[in-house]
C-alpha cells in the first residue's frame, strides 16, 4: 500500500436523540458532576446502536463505532452506506465540522470538503462577490480566487450574470457558479458529499468528469454518493457503512453488490412477519396479526417479477368498535427514497367491530421498478398519530425488471417506479 | 512496523481528536484565514445596505435619530441636567460607542446558532466570525465617529464652549475596552446559546437596562447617593464617564484611573472566560444547536 494520506483511527461518535428539552440540563449536569468526581460519563454506557428502523430505548445513540480505514494517495474513496448509515456524520468529522467522541483521524496534505455547494452564499451579493466569498470558505485564498476566476465563471456558464445579485439566479445558475468555484479548489484531499445530486444531466456529467481530471492529478478523492453509477465510474475502491460500523472495505463493484443485496437493513427477506399472541404490536383498540408479501397465486415471497402483481397483507385484530382505522402501506426503493404510499380510504365514519380482519394491498403488474423495494406498514386513525402502529421496512424484497414481452431487461430503469403506460404510435402521414 | 512507517507518522498536518477540554485559541488558525476575515468584513458592509434608499447613510442617520430622541425625551421632557455641554453632544459622545459596544455583543453572541448554516458545512477556525464582526462594527464605529467631530466643530462655530483636553489620548483604549467588553460577553453569551437558547430573550433587555446604568445617557452625577453606591461597581459606567471627560470636558464626566483599571481588570477576566467558553463549545457545538 502506498503512502496513506488519511488514516481513520477507531473513531465513535455518540448523539443525543429526540428533542432537547427536558431533562437536557439535568443530564448535562449529571455528566458534569460525573466528569470532575473522574467517573466515566453516565450517558456512554447505555447508548443504543446506530438502527434507524428500531427504536431505541437510549436517548443517546452511537452514530459511529469503531470506525478505522485508511486512504491512500491518489486513491478515489467511495463512502456507501443507507441512510442514517452514518455517512454524513463520518464527512463531518473528516471535514472537522464536528469533533468524535473517541479516537482520532490523522490527515496529511491541504484538505477541502464539499458537504454542500454554495456555502455561505449571500443572496444579495453579485456572481462575482460570492465566488470570492465561497471561495475563501472553503478555504483559498484572495489571489488564488483572483488568478483562476475568468476559470471558474467560465466552467459555470453563467458569465452573463456575474455582477447580478445571486437572488436573482435560477437555482440551476446558483448551483452551477457553486459548483464551479468548488471544482477549482485545489486542495491535495478533496471529500465531497452527494454534491452532485442537484443539477442537470449535462451539469452532472461536467462534474464527475471533472472530478475524475482532479483524481488523475494525483488528489485523493473521498466521494459519497447514492448515485452508485457515478461510484463505479470513478471509485477505485469502497468503504460500506451499515449500522455506524465498517460493513466492508475494498473493491468498489464488490461493494456496491453487497450494498445492493443488503440494503434492507433490518426489514426481513422471509416474505413475512407474524406474532404470537404476547408480542403483537398494537394497543389496547388493535394489534396486529401478521404482514406478508404474496405473490399473484398467493403464495408467500420475497423475490418478484415486475411483470406480475404483488400483494402486502396486512391480518389485524379489532378489539374494539373503532371508526375510520386506515391501514397504509409505503414503499421504499433501494436507495432510500420514498416511491408511493398507498392506504385503503376508510372514510372517518366507517366503524369496524371487533373480530379478526385482512386488509390487502394488490400492486398491480408492470408498476415497480427492478432492483427491489422495503415496506412500511401503518395502522391508525387519521388524526390520532399517537394511537398509530408503524412498523417501518418491516419486510423487503427484491424484483426483477421485465419487459412487456417477458423478457428480462438489462438493469433497473433510472425512477422509483417503471410503469407501463398506455402509448399510441401512429402513422400520421 | 518499519521505521520508515514511523518517520510518516511525525508528518500528519491535521489530527482530528475528541475535542479538546480547556482552551483551543487557534491564533495561527486565523491568521491563515485572514482573507477570510476580510472578505467577511466585506460582506457585512456589502450586504447590509443592498437595497436601501439611503444605503450607508443609515450608518449616520440612526445614532443622529437617537440622540435627537434623547434630547428631547432626557433632556426637554426629564430636564436632567447634562452638565456645561451641549446637550445633543453629550449624548451623541457616549450613545456612539455604546453602539459599538452593543453591535459587538450582539452580533458575537449570535455566532454559533446564526453561523450553523456554514458551520455545519465547512471548516475553518470558528474565531474568524466574532473577529470579523468586532472589525466590520469597527469600521461603522470610525464612520459614526465623523458625526462627532461635524457636531464638534458645529458648537464650537457657534460659540459654544467645549472643552477637550489632554486625556483624549486614551479615547483609542477606552474604545478598545469597550471593544474586549463587547467580545467577551459575546463569546460567552455565545457558547451558552448554542445549547440553551433562553438567554436570547433576556440579552435585548438586559442591554437595555445597562445603557441607562453605564452613564450614556443619564451621568453618573445625576444619580442620587443611594443608587450610586450599586452603580460604582459597573465598570461600563467608568468608562463612558471617561469618554466624556476626554472629549466633553470635566463638567461632563469623571476620569478615574482606580475606576478605570478595575475595568480593564474585569474586562480581562470575562475576556479570558469568553475563549474558553467559546473554544470548548466550538468543535462540538454543531450537534446541539
Amino acid at each position: 500500500m502506498s503512502n496513506p494520506v488519511i488514516s481513520v483511527e477507531h473513531i465513535w461518535k455518540q448523539y443525543r436523540v429526540g428533542l432537547v428539552g427536558a431533562g437536557t440540563l439535568s443530564s448535562d449536569l449529571k455528566r458534569w458532576m460525573h466528569r470532575i468526581r473522574g467517573k466515566e460519563d453516565p450517558f456512554s454506557k447505555i447508548a443504543d446502536t446506530n438502527d434507524r428502523t428500531v427504536k431505541g430505548n437510549s436517548d443517546y445513540v452511537w452514530a459511529l463505532q469503531d470506525v478505522s480505514f485508511q486512504v491512500s494517495e491518489g486513491e478515489v474513496l467511495g463512502i456507501m452506506g443507507k441512510n442514517g448509515a452514518g455517512k454524513s456524520t463520518l464527512l463531518k468529522i473528516l471535514s472537522r465540522v464536528t469533533a468524535p467522541t473517541k479516537g482520532e483521524i490523522k490527515i496529511r496534505g491541504r484538505i477541502a470538503s464539499l458537504l454542500e455547494v454554495g456555502t455561505g452564499f449571500h443572496p444579495d451579493l453579485t456572481g462575482r462577490e460570492n465566488v470570492f466569498l465561497n471561495g475563501t470558505i472553503l478555504g483559498m485564498k484572495r489571489a488564488e480566487i483572483r488568478a483562476k476566476f475568468d476559470e471558474i465563471v467560465a466552467f459555470s456558464g453563467v458569465e452573463r450574470y456575474i455582477d447580478t445579485p445571486v437572488k436573482r439566479y435560477s437555482s440551476g445558475m446558483y448551483v452551477r457558479l457553486a459548483f464551479a468555484v468548488a471544482a477549482h479548489l485545489d486542495p491535495e484531499i478533496l471529500v465531497v458529499d452527494e454534491v452532485l445530486a442537484v443539477g442537470d444531466a449535462e451539469f452532472q456529467k461536467k462534474c464527475l468528469g471533472k472530478m475524475k481530471d482532479v483524481s488523475g492529478k494525483g488528489r485523493t478523492i473521498l466521494f459519497v454518493s447514492h448515485n452508485l453509477a457515478a461510484v463505479r465510474n470513478i471509485c477505485t475502491r469502497a468503504v460500506l457503512i451499515e449500522k455506524g460500523t465498517v460493513r466492508f472495505e475494498g473493491d468498489t463493484n464488490e461493494a456496491i453488490d453487497l450494498y445492493m443485496s443488503d440494503n434492507t437493513g433490518s426489514a426481513s427477506f422471509d416474505g413475512m412477519v407474524m406474532w404470537g399472541d404476547a408480542e403483537m404490536p398494537g394497543n389496547k383498540f388493535y394489534k396486529v396479526r401478521s404482514v406478508r408479501l404474496l405473490n399473484e397465486k398467493g403464495e408467500v415471497s420475497s423475490v418478484f417479477l415486475t411483470n406480475k402483481s404483488v400483494s402486502v397483507e396486512v391480518r389485524y385484530e379489532v378489539m374494539s368498535p373503532i371508526t375510520g382505522l386506515r391501514v397504509s402501506v409505503t414503499f421504499i426503493d433501494r436507495q432510500g427514497t420514498i416511491a408511493f404510499v398507498s392506504t385503503n380510504q376508510i372514510s372517518e365514519t366507517e366503524e369496524k367491530q371487533p373480530g379478526q380482519y385482512v386488509s390487502t394491498c394488490r400492486v398491480p403488474a408492470n408498476l415497480l421498478n427492478g432492483g427491489g423495494y422495503e415496506v412500511s406498514v401503518r395502522i391508525g386513525k387519521p388524526w390520532a398519530q399517537d394511537l398509530a402502529v408503524a412498523l417501518d421496512n418491516i419486510l423487503a424484497f427484491d424484483t426483477t425488471l421485465m419487459g412487456n414481452n417477458g423478457s428480462v431487461a438489462r438493469s433497473a430503469w433510472p425512477g422509483v417506479v417503471a410503469p407501463a403506460l398506455e402509448w399510441i404510435t401512429e402513422k400520421t402521414a | 512496523m518499519s521505521s520508515r512507517d514511523q518517520g510518516a507518522e511525525l508528518k500528519w498536518d491535521i489530527i482530528v481528536r475528541p475535542k479538546s477540554k480547556w482552551y483551543n485559541l487557534d491564533l495561527k488558525g486565523v491568521w491563515q484565514y485572514r482573507d477570510l476575515v476580510a472578505l467577511f468584513v466585506k460582506r457585512d458592509f456589502l450586504a447590509l445596505y443592498k437595497q436601501t434608499v439611503f444605503g450607508p447613510l443609515w450608518m449616520l442617520l440612526q445614532p443622529l435619530l437617537m440622540t435627537l430622541t434623547f434630547s428631547i425625551i432626557f433632556g426637554r421632557v426629564a430636564n436632567i441636567s447634562t452638565g456645561d455641554a451641549p446637550r445633543l453632544l453629550f449624548y451623541m459622545v457616549a450613545y456612539i460607542p455604546w453602539t459599538y459596544f452593543s453591535d459587538c455583543l450582539n452580533r458575537t453572541a449570535t455566532t454559533f446558532t446564526s453561523g450553523a448554516g456554514i458551520f455545519g458545512k465547512v471548516y475553518f477556525p470558528r474565531m474568524v466570525t466574532p473577529i470579523s464582526m468586532i472589525i466590520s462594527s469597527f469600521l461603522r464605529f470610525l464612520v459614526q465617529l465623523v458625526l462627532i467631530v461635524g457636531l464638534y466643530f458645529f458648537f464650537v462655530y457657534r460659540g459654544t464652549v467645549v472643552r477637550p483636553n489632554a486625556h483624549l489620548a486614551y479615547f483609542p483604549l477606552l474604545i478598545l475596552l469597550l471593544a474586549g467588553y463587547g467580545l467577551a460577553a459575546g463569546l460567552v453569551i455565545s457558547a451558552l446559546t448554542s445549547k440553551y437558547r433562553d438567554l436570547t430573550f433576556i440579552i435585548p433587555l438586559v442591554l437595555q437596562l445597562l445603557m441607562y446604568g453605564s452613564s450614556v445617557v443619564i451621568g453618573f452625577a445625576q444619580f442620587g447617593p443611594e443608587l450610586q453606591k450599586y452603580l460604582r461597581w459597573n465598570p461600563l459606567l467608568w468608562i463612558f464617564e471617561a469618554i466624556r471627560y476626554s472629549l466633553l470636558g470635566s463638567g461632563t464626566g469623571l476620569w478615574s484611573w482606580h475606576a478605570l483599571a478595575y475595568a480593564t481588570g474585569i474586562m480581562l477576566v470575562l475576556l479570558v472566560a469568553g475563549i474558553f467558553s467559546f473554544s470548548s463549545r466550538e468543535r462540538t457545538f454543531i450537534d446541539t444547536v
